[in-house]
């Protein structure tokens, strides 16, 4: 696939605006940040009261991807070519490094830039970095399938 | 129970705020970092359209609000300074994440979706979540106290 035919600035950006607006929403209602790293991560430290809500957060998260797509599948395609063992490493590094690192593209890339705090453009930078390093070596020196 | 009800609500607005942005197609996400190839730019736009959104609302809340609607304070990070653990465990997310294709919110969502891929992932990063906060426990539980790394692993979102 040409990614570049598949650049869709328009539903991009409105998808953005719900991603915005369901993180804002839970900011005025709940007086939390929508970081799903960190949601996920407070389920086991097991706090009375705290847990959860946000249990029910990854339940509508998942419910979600349950009923769009059911209408849109191909909204959900796994179009790279990744073995099991990449993406057992894969999700390691994100589930440790979201945790070390407090936070992930919506905690720190959405809600810490939209606060413009320090902590997070810095995180942020830190992980793009990464990726496009690690999407290069992927692409450029090993071919695009691992 | 509206707080629960809430944030269903939220994370559903979420999951196909992610969908309609593309967001749940690794394709996209590697094809953004792919700037030697053909560059998919549509990533920068969801951020730049979620930003849009929650800035003036977190700016209006902290300027004229007392507190949330359903809770007694925000809470919110407090935190300032730049240590290792953020640059190096957002990095090693970065790798994981240029890896896959996958970041945390995406792969919740596409496990929803039925993706045996996201499944995978899935569990590995929880995997990985549950790993860290055990160890976070372990290592309070022997010093009876709350450290500094526990609270700084959830502080920023």
């Amino acid at each position: 696939m040409n990614a570049m035919e598949s650049f869709t600035p328009f539903a991009s950006t409105l998808g953005g605006i719900l991603i915005g607006a369901a993180a804002a929403g839970l900011l005025l209602f709940h007086g939390r940040i929508a970081g799903i790293s960190g949601i996920a991560g407070g389920i086991f430290r097991r706090e009375s009261g705290d847990v959860s809500w946000r249990v029910m957060f990854l339940v509508g998260l998942f419910s979600a991807g349950l009923a769009w797509s059911y209408f849109f599948p191909q909204d959900y395609a796994f179009d790279i070519s990744r073995s099991t063992p990449v993406l057992i490493v894969a999700g390691l590094a994100v589930g440790m490094g979201t945790q070390l690192g407090s936070g992930c593209t919506s905690g720190h890339g959405v809600c810490g830039i939209g606060r413009l705090s320090k902590r997070s453009t810095v995180a942020t930078i830190s992980f793009m970095i990464t990726a496009a390093i690690t999407v290069f070596i992927v692409n450029e020196v090993l071919g695009g399938s691992i | 129970m509206k707080i629960k009800i809430g944030a269903f609500l939220g994370g559903l607005l979420f999951g196909v705020g992610l969908a309609i942005a593309g967001m749940t197609q690794p394709a996209k996400i590697v094809g953004f970092f792919d700037f030697s190839g053909s560059w998919d730019p549509s990533l920068a736009f969801v951020m730049g359209g979620a930003i849009l959104v929650y800035t003036p609302v977190y700016r209006w809340a902290m300027r004229s609000w007392q507190r949330p609607i359903w809770a007694p304070t925000f809470l919110l990070p407090t935190r300032k300074d730049i240590d290792w653990r953020l640059i190096s465990g957002s990095a090693i997310f970065g790798i994981g994440w240029g890896l896959a294709g996958y970041c945390p919110g995406p792969a919740f969502t596409s496990v929803g979706a039925g993706s045996k891929e996201a499944l995978t992932f899935g569990l590995a990063m929880l995997l990985g979540v549950g790993a860290y906060q055990l160890f976070i426990r372990l290592r309070e539980g022997r010093t009876g106290t709350r450290t500094d790394e526990h609270a700084a692993a959830m502080i920023d979102g």
